[in-house]
Formats: C-alpha cells, sequence, structure tokens
C-alpha cells in the first residue's frame, strides 16, 4: 500500500468510492510520507490526530453512500487559512502563537467536500517572498534537485511548503494564495499545476491579508483535473467577503478534454525579454506547438505596459500591506514585546515580530502612502494598473480566448542564492504579476525541464471567470509534455 | 526621489516598528533602491486615466444594519496577551 501516495486526487477518488481502500489508510501512508520527509520543511504543524479523525468520518461517509466531492482526500492547508482550533501563524513570529477561534470560507469549504487535513504548510512570511526564505520556520526545501548536484533548491514562494509538499507525495493536494505570482511561481519549480482564479472567485474571509486588492486563494496540484476537482470545492460566494463574487461555480472538471479547436490563443510579444534564457524561449514555443496542433488558433498579442506592472505592483502591495499589517500592535492577539509606553509597546513588538522583508515592505509601504507622497507614488500606481488592466481587456475584445506566456524567467535557483539585492528577487513574478494586478484567472502547467532537469512551467492567463478554458487548454499542454515526478533523496 | 537617514527614522516611527541607529544605514540603501526601481512609472503617460478602485466590476455590497453575531468575548481575548475581565491591558496610556 506504500505507493498510495502516488495517485491522484482522481484516481483516489475512484479507489475510495469503489471500496479497494479507505481513507484511513490513504491518510496513514501521507503520514508516514510527512514524517519521513521533515528534512524538506514543508510541514510547518502537523495534524495526525486530526487527520484520522475526519478520515474515520469520512469513511463513515463514503460507506453509508453519502461522501462529498472531496471525501477521504487528504490535503495540505497553507499557513495563512484560519483553521479553527488548529494553531496558524503566517509564518511569521508575531503570529507564531496564535490558535483561531474560526474557520476561513475556503478551507471549511473543502471540510464540508469531505477532505481531510494533514497539517499546515510553510509559506513566506505574511506570503512576502518568492522563495520561502522569509518564514520564520525557516525555508522550504525544493524536492528537485540538479542532476547530479546536492544542491538545495528553494521551491518559489510564497507557496512553497504547498509545492513542495504536492511534489513531494506528502498531500494529494494544497490551498495556497497568490498575490502576485505565489501559486504559480512555485508551481512552475516544482513540477505541479497551480491556479489562481480571478479576483472575486474564492473568499477571502479568514486568510491572513497582505495586500486585499490582489490576494487570491487557489490550489496547487498535481494534474490539470485534479486543480480542477479542488477548484469547485474552493470557489463560491460568501456574504462575509464583500469582493466575493455571486456567481455559479461551475463543474471545472467538465472542462477537461473539451475541444479546444478554434480557440485563439494570444502571444505577447512584451513577454519577449531580453537575455530570455533559450530554454525558457524553447518552452514557450513548444506549448504554442502543443496548442496549435489540437487546433487552437494562434495570434501575437500586445499588452504595452507590462514592463511597468512590477513597478506598480511594489507600490499597490507594500501599502494595503501596511495598512493590513497595521494590526498586529501586541494588544488584540500575538507576540507583546514590553515597552515604557503604549507607543513604544507596539514599536518593539512590530520590531522584533516581524521579519526583514515584512519591515521593508511596510516601511515602504508607510512611505507611499504618507502626507505628500500619495499622489506621486500611490495615485500613479493605480492609475498605471487601470492601463495594465485594459490591456488585457483590449486583447480579449479582439477574440482572443487565453493568452500563453512563460511561467518564471528561470527555473528554481539555490537556498541563499538571490536577496542581497531585494529588487532581484522580485523580478520573479515578472510574468505572473499582471495578472494579479489585473485581477484575472492564470494557471501554471508543469511544461518541460531546463538543461541541468530543473522543471519549467507555462502560464496561461484567462478572461474573467473563464477559468474553465484555462483547465481546458492546461490539460492539453499537460498532455503533451508529460507529468514530471523527482526522484526521491529525502 | 530618494530618502535621507532622518526621513528613514521617521517612516520607522509611522509604521511603529522600533529601528536601532545601525540598522538605518542598511534600510536606509533598501528603500532607495525600491523607491530607484519604482522610478520608472514616471514615464508613463497617466493623463485622464482614472485609479483602479475595484479590479472586478461590482457594486459594494451591503448587509442589512443588524447584529448578526456577538456574545463571543471568550473567543474574543483568547489570544491576547494581557487581558483582565474580558478587557485588552495596555500600557498605562493617560498620567
Amino acid at each position: 500500500m506504500t505507493d498510495l501516495t502516488s495517485l491522484t486526487i482522481a484516481e483516489a477518488r475512484d479507489g475510495l468510492a469503489a471500496k479497494s481502500f479507505t481513507s484511513l489508510e490513504l491518510t496513514d501512508a501521507h503520514l508516514a510520507a510527512i514524517e519521513a520527509a521533515r528534512a524538506l520543511n514543508a510541514f510547518v504543524l502537523e495534524t495526525p490526530d486530526q487527520a484520522r479523525r475526519m478520515a474515520r468520518a469520512a469513511d463513515a461517509g463514503i460507506a453509508k453512500g453519502e461522501g462529498g466531492p472531496l471525501a477521504g482526500i487528504p490535503l495540505g492547508i497553507k499557513d495563512l487559512f484560519a483553521t479553527r482550533g488548529v494553531r496558524t501563524t503566517a509564518c511569521s513570529k508575531i503570529l507564531s502563537n496564535f490558535t483561531p477561534p474560526y474557520e476561513s470560507t475556503v478551507t471549511s469549504q473543502l471540510w464540508r467536500d469531505g477532505a481531510v487535513m494533514l497539517g499546515k504548510l510553510n509559506n513566506d512570511e505574511f506570503a512576502m517572498g518568492s522563495s520561502n526564505e522569509t518564514s520564520c520556520f525557516g525555508p522550504v526545501v525544493n524536492p528537485w534537485r540538479r542532476e547530479g548536484s546536492n544542491t538545495t533548491l528553494v521551491p518559489g514562494g510564497s507557496s512553497g511548503g504547498s509545492a513542495s509538499a504536492v511534489a513531494a507525495l506528502l498531500c494529494m493536494g494544497a490551498t495556497a494564495t497568490d498575490t502576485g505570482g505565489s501559486i504559480r511561481q512555485p508551481a512552475a519549480f516544482t513540477a505541479t499545476v497551480g491556479m489562481k482564479p480571478t479576483y472575486g472567485r474564492c473568499s477571502r474571509w479568514g486568510i491572513v491579508a497582505f495586500a486585499s486588492s490582489l490576494d487570491q486563494a487557489g490550489p496547487i496540484a498535481r494534474t490539470v483535473r485534479d486543480a480542477a476537482i479542488l477548484m469547485r470545492s474552493m470557489a463560491g460566494h460568501d456574504p462575509k467577503d464583500t469582493t466575493s463574487v455571486d456567481r455559479d461555480v461551475p463543474d471545472y472538471e467538465a472542462a477537461i478534454g473539451t475541444s479546444i479547436k478554434g480557440m485563439k490563443i494570444g502571444i505577447p510579444k512584451e513577454y519577449r525579454l531580453d537575455g530570455m534564457p533559450a530554454e525558457i524561449e524553447k518552452l514557450w514555443t513548444e506549448g504554442a506547438a502543443w496548442l496549435k496542433s489540437a487546433g487552437a488558433e494562434l495570434v501575437e498579442v500586445s499588452l504595452p505596459h507590462t514592463k511597468y506592472a512590477l513597478a506598480a505592483y511594489y507600490i499597490v502591495a507594500p501599502a494595503e500591506a501596511s495598512s493590513n499589517l497595521a494590526r498586529y500592535d501586541g494588544v488584540r492577539y500575538g507576540l507583546r514585546v514590553p515597552g515604557r509606553s503604549v507607543d513604544e509597546m507596539y514599536e518593539n513588538t512590530r520590531a522584533e515580530g516581524f521579519g526583514a522583508e515584512v519591515r521593508r515592505r511596510v516601511m515602504i509601504g508607510t512611505y507611499v502612502l504618507s502626507a505628500g507622497y500619495y499622489d506621486a507614488y500611490y495615485l500613479r500606481a493605480q492609475k498605471v494598473r487601470t492601463l495594465i488592466k485594459k490591456d488585457f481587456e483590449d486583447v480579449f475584445a479582439k477574440g482572443v480566448h487565453a493568452i500563453l506566456t512563460p511561467a518564471t524567467p528561470s527555473a528554481a535557483f539555490g537556498i541563499g542564492e538571490k536577496g542581497a539585492d531585494p529588487v532581484e528577487m522580485y523580478l520573479n513574478d515578472i510574468f505572473t504579476v499582471t495578472v494579479n494586478m489585473a485581477g484575472l484567472p492564470g494557471i501554471a502547467i508543469p511544461a518541460g525541464k531546463d538543461g541541468q532537469g530543473l522543471p519549467l512551467g507555462l502560464q496561461l492567463i484567462g478572461r474573467p471567470f473563464d477559468e474553465g478554458t484555462l483547465f481546458s487548454l492546461g490539460e492539453v499542454i499537460e498532455q503533451a509534455a508529460g507529468r514530471f515526478t523527482p526522484l526521491r533523496w529525502w | 526621489m530618494s530618502v535621507d537617514a532622518a526621513t528613514v527614522r521617521r517612516i520607522a516611527h509611522l509604521a511603529r516598528i522600533a529601528v536601532t541607529d545601525a540598522e538605518v544605514p542598511h534600510l536606509q540603501g533598501e528603500l532607495n533602491a525600491m523607491l530607484a526601481f519604482v522610478e520608472q512609472l514616471s514615464e508613463v503617460n497617466i493623463e485622464g486615466v482614472e485609479p483602479m478602485t475595484s479590479v472586478t466590476p461590482m457594486e459594494m455590497k451591503k448587509r442589512a444594519d443588524v447584529v448578526n453575531d456577538g456574545e463571543i468575548a471568550d473567543d474574543i481575548v483568547a489570544n491576547a496577551p494581557e487581558t483582565q475581565d474580558h478587557f485588552f491591558l495596555v500600557p498605562k496610556v493617560v498620567e
């Protein structure tokens, strides 16, 4: 039964329905895999007792023929999602002893549908990072290594624990969040599938906020079909989030295998960067060819404001973060470091509780919102954001169904290799950040390997609320590229 | 635009983050690197462009103005560092 962890969610669902194995067996197999993979540092909290309890309940439901769409499927939960009675830290020292008395809407929907929680997954502190090196629990290790090398690589970030755990077969799927690329970039670095849905598709209620106008939850899974299965449970209207959209959730899985014949796929010329590695260029051309041979029509498109997206993002996101993170003051929850006055207590608490990256972003955000600078920075950035969104609207108005781009400008890099210059790290999100700025859905799909044997991904960007088309197109790429599994060394 | 050491201290205070004198030069360098990076936005023509307020076109939802939650004081103070009788305790504010 040791190979239960290598099943996809769709296969496990069939096996559970056919009584080939129980959810408890499936859950135990994953708990054992997690225990054997602590070197990856993917989980920051294992919840084996709760997992077994949920698995037994799922088994009872399945036996009565009352199992939900995810009955008995063991998942990992990014530590940004509040889980009732289970420590939730956002991987920040300032929340290191926080146990929410409530459950996030997205996770409550997963449990409603019968899923099993294995534990909480590592991420960059408050989801601020592209390498999972800013977590207060230490970096996550990518299960992938360069051929013939023992160098430990980052899994990307901020959903690095989610990507690493799914790639290493520690959980069947995971929740993740994406503010500038935090689902898609780690998915690309680990050969997993990551979907960032349209802004408003998933409720943000109960998810630790980073930049509220950009944050969206989504799944990381091993196949496009599995991502579609998870998406259906995660999405849906929630009155508790005023930005949550009141629209029916389609059966995303039904989109898998539908014909893409006649679909127009845009290839944006602005994404062809100077000095882009030849391997990325080749992967992109190959991906376009796969879609073409499945009947899609390729058209060159222009998104002229692409080059300004990252700069606008690094004003908007820190500004919103500085506002959201004002709540961590050592009064109502979390860490408190004493001071002689209330102000000194705030300052000491936040200096000690926030890591270097978070402090830097909160300070930049404070500066760009401060009196005299608001118009020059924040207001200008929000106007540029309008132009970025309009670029996409113009392309979609010409009948383009989806846009194909590389997911990242490189494969995974080594732990400690980048970070001396913050801007260098930020460039990781160059292909993904525009999607958040425009509120669109985007999916990263494993599509090949670089010369050192590391996975590379492609990204598809869709029209608002057209996640289904991305699943259809994504599966075509998956079929052509095949699936990629890391060799186990841990 | 770039920031000097005094501005770094002012921002840190506005953000309620204590910084030591030794940290200021390093922070100043990092903040200036970020400000230099975002400087490129000044070349974009934003004449007549509306700033984005909502990325998904939708009307702000409103709920009925009624009490729909409450009586959970125990839960609310459960994670607080210092409390007394369902109050949060802070250092003395008024002399």
